[in-house]
């Protein structure tokens, strides 16, 4: 299965995929239009300033159906909400303790990150915004079905963010 | 996705190179581009700041980050500042490449410029008399002294404003005081563009875009037309004559030698050079049987008004003319220069001989030009090409078989002229409706758009329409290369312009010059205004740039539109993220200054957009719309 993947290493926190994003989602599909639309486009990525890492990247969730995150929250703090199809964060539950980064595809390249740099413990701290930004978005990434590339991968000029198959990149 | 050729560019020359160019694994600026897409949406919107150091910032344009940078500027502000830092950049351009004509003038003047002369007195006279310098007992080389002092203050003036303006209708001038945006010292208004985009200075979109106006005109009225007087008094003011261009005329047997950029200074001596029986001796010694120059972009188009040198390219083709292997050297001076020329000339046996003390670019040959030796550094870079000949690979050599015959040389004078030195031959054409309006069509070329496809169907839709154009820059050598600058395309006109254009021998499009002489465009919009008794508002014309890339073409449109002139842009400007400064320059300027922009990439709508502009004027002049 393919899915997009981030590299944090390579963000240089331009946002263009937050604007490729709304574009994509949007009725025109093109800039110049997109910007006056009502309703205003809605992105489904956001890039999300980590202190602990003093850099940028971007955050998405796609509300998987089988929702490894929710499934090994030991607080379920993330859990699917009654129609099983959105990822829901309470942040009151949440203990920082990363276990949903370790499986989320999305996430596993930020965790080992973190791992490398070592910078756990003022990271640690960080957990809660990272997550909670991804879950409350609540409008899912839809991979920007019929195209053949999703627009935020597309858009990305430092190859952050790709689409390539999950097991290739464990 | 890689674009097909025929989608890259519209003329057959190109796309030959273009093919010969992928075959040899060369680069041009179609492939750059595409590796640069997509693009930047906050750099295409306007809404990111780079001007004080607490930033970069930028502005979400769906409203759901920030709305506003960290000193508060909203993407109103934003958007205008960096407007006007583009217009600066411009006018500093075109009105740089003035004062170095002034200055060479001068030294010509005091006699330690030998290599020049003055070549049209008559008009060295009269713009002395529209300076109000006295001629009298003084002889040609004190009035030109007198001429240059005078001309060198426009550009550091302190009091006061220009005096080039007094040529625009009174009318006009006076809306310009009324609004406050006459212009001043031409450095004076780049300058303060500069300081009121400092952070925390000018920050309200109107205020911040009225100076942009002005520093427009200090560069049409100016600027660009001091350059244009100046030139003309060097060099003469050019008048019909016929020539070649594209890629095809660079020649098999010959030296090949391109002079591409801006200024006619240095490529003056080296058509001269080009000519010297020494040089042509040692061309035959080298195996060639001559030296052939060609031009690219507005040095070229400078040499082909005056001598009718032939033009090898817009400024799209400049890669491909080394691509074809046949050039021994490419000669430039200063702006729409690709600094990938570099390593492209490496590829091939091309020397890349950069000359502008202000412009250096990579592995270039560099021989530095100077006003006091302009004829012995000519020769040696004429030299230095004729010795690369024997370098050439055969093997790697293409020259499209493309070649268009043009006929060039309209300047205002020679326009004058062919009517027969009155402006009312024209306006009983407009009047009786066989010319329904005028087209003044400009600009370069841009990757954005297929090349030369939005300026030779603009133009072609345009004189079909029985409008007759006028134009320069890149849109005159992509209409040449199209074959509409020769009195034979007024086949493709309708019938009224076709009949005007067999009365006078005249192409129904009209070659003015380079892209300082769009200032030839406001001195005759002036004299027609004048002559009807209206405004140049009120005149039936338009103008588009259908290709624009440059910042030089913010300024043009600053100051076109200023004029009075509605103007229709073809690539989308880095605005639309204020939706404020975009209504006012789509809208609200009409109100303020007779005329607006459009956008329209669609060169067929464009004309549209231009037709309807000018059925509107003839209406309000009491014109009727049919013939």
């Amino acid at each position: 299965m393919k899915d997009l993947i981030i590299r944090p290493e390579r963000c240089l926190g331009c946002r263009s995929c937050e604007v490729a994003c709304a574009v994509a989602h949007s009725e025109s599909k093109n800039l110049f239009s997109a910007i006056g639309e009502l309703p205003v486009p809605k992105k489904r990525i956001f890039l999300k300033y980590i202190p602990g890492l003093g850099f940028s990247q971007p955050i998405t969730c796609r509300h998987c159906e089988d929702a490894p995150c929710a499934s090994v929250c030991p607080t379920k703090a993330l859990h699917l909400d009654e129609n099983e199809s959105i990822v829901i964060y309470n942040p009151d539950h949440c203990v920082d303790c990363w276990t949903c980064s370790t499986v989320c595809p999305r996430f596993v390249s930020l965790y080992h990150l973190i791992l490398f740099m070592g910078c756990w413990t003022s990271s640690m701290t960080q957990n809660r915004g990272v997550i909670s930004r991804q879950a409350q978005a609540g409008i899912k990434c839809d991979l920007c079905e019929g195209k053949i590339l999703p627009a935020c991968v597309e858009a990305c000029p430092t190859h952050a963010l790709t689409f390539s198959e999950v097991e290739e990149l464990k | 996705m890689e674009q097909e050729i025929y989608e890259k560019s519209f003329d057959l020359a190109t796309q030959t190179m273009l093919q010969k160019a992928r075959e040899e694994g060369i680069e041009t600026a179609w492939d750059r581009y595409e590796k640069q897409l997509p693009q930047c949406s906050f750099g295409q919107l306007g809404v990111c700041c780079r001007n004080c150091n607490m930033g970069p910032c930028r502005i979400d344009p769906f409203g759901e980050g920030a709305d506003r940078g960290i000193c508060g500027a909203t993407a109103d502000i934003i958007v205008a500042r960096n407007l006007l830092r583009t217009i600066a950049a411009g006018a500093a351009a075109h009105s740089d490449h003035a004062r170095d004509a002034v200055l060479t003038f001068k030294k010509m003047s005091e006699g330690e410029a030998g290599s020049y002369s003055i070549k049209d007195e008559a008009k060295l006279l009269s713009l002395a008399s529209e300076y109000g310098i006295s001629s009298e007992g003084k002889s040609l080389e004190e009035i030109a002294v007198k001429l240059a002092d005078t001309l060198l203050l426009e550009f550091g003036k302190q009091d006061g404003h220009l005096l080039c303006t007094k040529r625009a209708p009174e009318s006009r001038l006076k809306l310009w005081v009324e609004l406050g945006i006459e212009p001043r010292g031409i450095d004076r208004e780049i300058v303060e563009c500069m300081h009121r985009t400092h952070m925390g200075v000018d920050n309200d979109a109107v205020h911040i875009l009225l100076q942009g106006l002005r520093t427009g005109l200090s560069d049409g009225w100016g600027g660009s037309m001091i350059a244009t007087d100046i030139q003309d008094i060097l060099f003469g003011t050019p008048q019909p004559r016929r020539s070649t261009v594209n890629l095809g005329v660079l020649s098999r047997d010959k030296v090949n030698i391109i002079v591409h950029g801006h200024e006619p200074i240095l490529s003056e001596m080296i058509v001269e050079a080009a000519e010297d029986p020494e040089l042509l001796k040692l061309a035959k010694e080298m195996g060639a049987t001559g030296i052939n120059v060609a031009g690219i972009c507005c040095t070229g188009n400078e040499a082909l008004m005056r001598h009718g040198t032939p033009i090898a390219g817009t400024f799209l083709q400049q890669e491909l003319a080394v691509i074809t292997g046949a050039v021994e050297a490419i000669v430039v001076d200063v702006q729409c220069v690709m600094p990938s020329l570099g390593d492209l000339t490496g590829c091939y046996h091309t020397k890349f001989i950069s000359t502008s003390p202000k412009a250096d670019f990579p592995n270039t040959v560099r021989i530095e030009f100077h006003e006091d030796r302009a004829y012995e550094t000519a020769k040696e870079i004429v030299k230095a090409a004729v010795e690369n000949f024997p370098n050439r690979v055969l093997e790697k050599v293409t020259i499209p078989e493309e070649k268009q015959e043009c006929m060039v040389g309209f300047s205002a004078e020679a326009i004058l002229g062919a009517l027969g030195g009155s402006p009312d031959p024209l306006i009983d054409a407009i009047k009786s409706g066989a010319i329904r309006g005028i087209g003044a069509v400009v600009g370069c070329n841009n990757v954005k758009v297929t090349h030369n496809y939005g300026h030779v169907n603009l133009v072609k839709e345009l004189i079909k329409n029985n409008v007759l154009v006028v134009t320069t820059g890149c849109n005159a050598i992509a209409c040449a290369e199209a074959g509409l600058l020769l009195p034979e395309a007024s086949e493709l006109a309708g019938e009224g312009l076709k009949a005007v254009c067999k009365a006078l021998g005249i192409p129904p499009v009209l070659h003015m010059g380079s892209c300082v002489d769009i200032s030839r465009i406001l001195v005759l919009s002036s004299v027609l205004a004048n002559r009807l008794g209206v405004d140049i508002s009120d005149l039936p014309a338009a103008g588009a740039a259908p290709e624009w890339m440059s910042e030089k073409a913010v300024s043009i449109g600053a100051y076109v539109v200023s004029s009075g002139v509605f103007t229709v842009l073809g690539t989308i400007p880095a605005v639309l993220g204020s939706q404020a400064v975009t209504s006012l320059l789509t809208e609200g300027l009409n109100g303020v200054v007779g005329a607006s922009f459009a956008v329209e990439p669609d060169p067929f709508r464009a004309a549209d957009l231009m037709l309807e502009h000018i059925d509107g004027k003839r209406k309000a002049l009491g014109l009727t719309l049919e013939s």
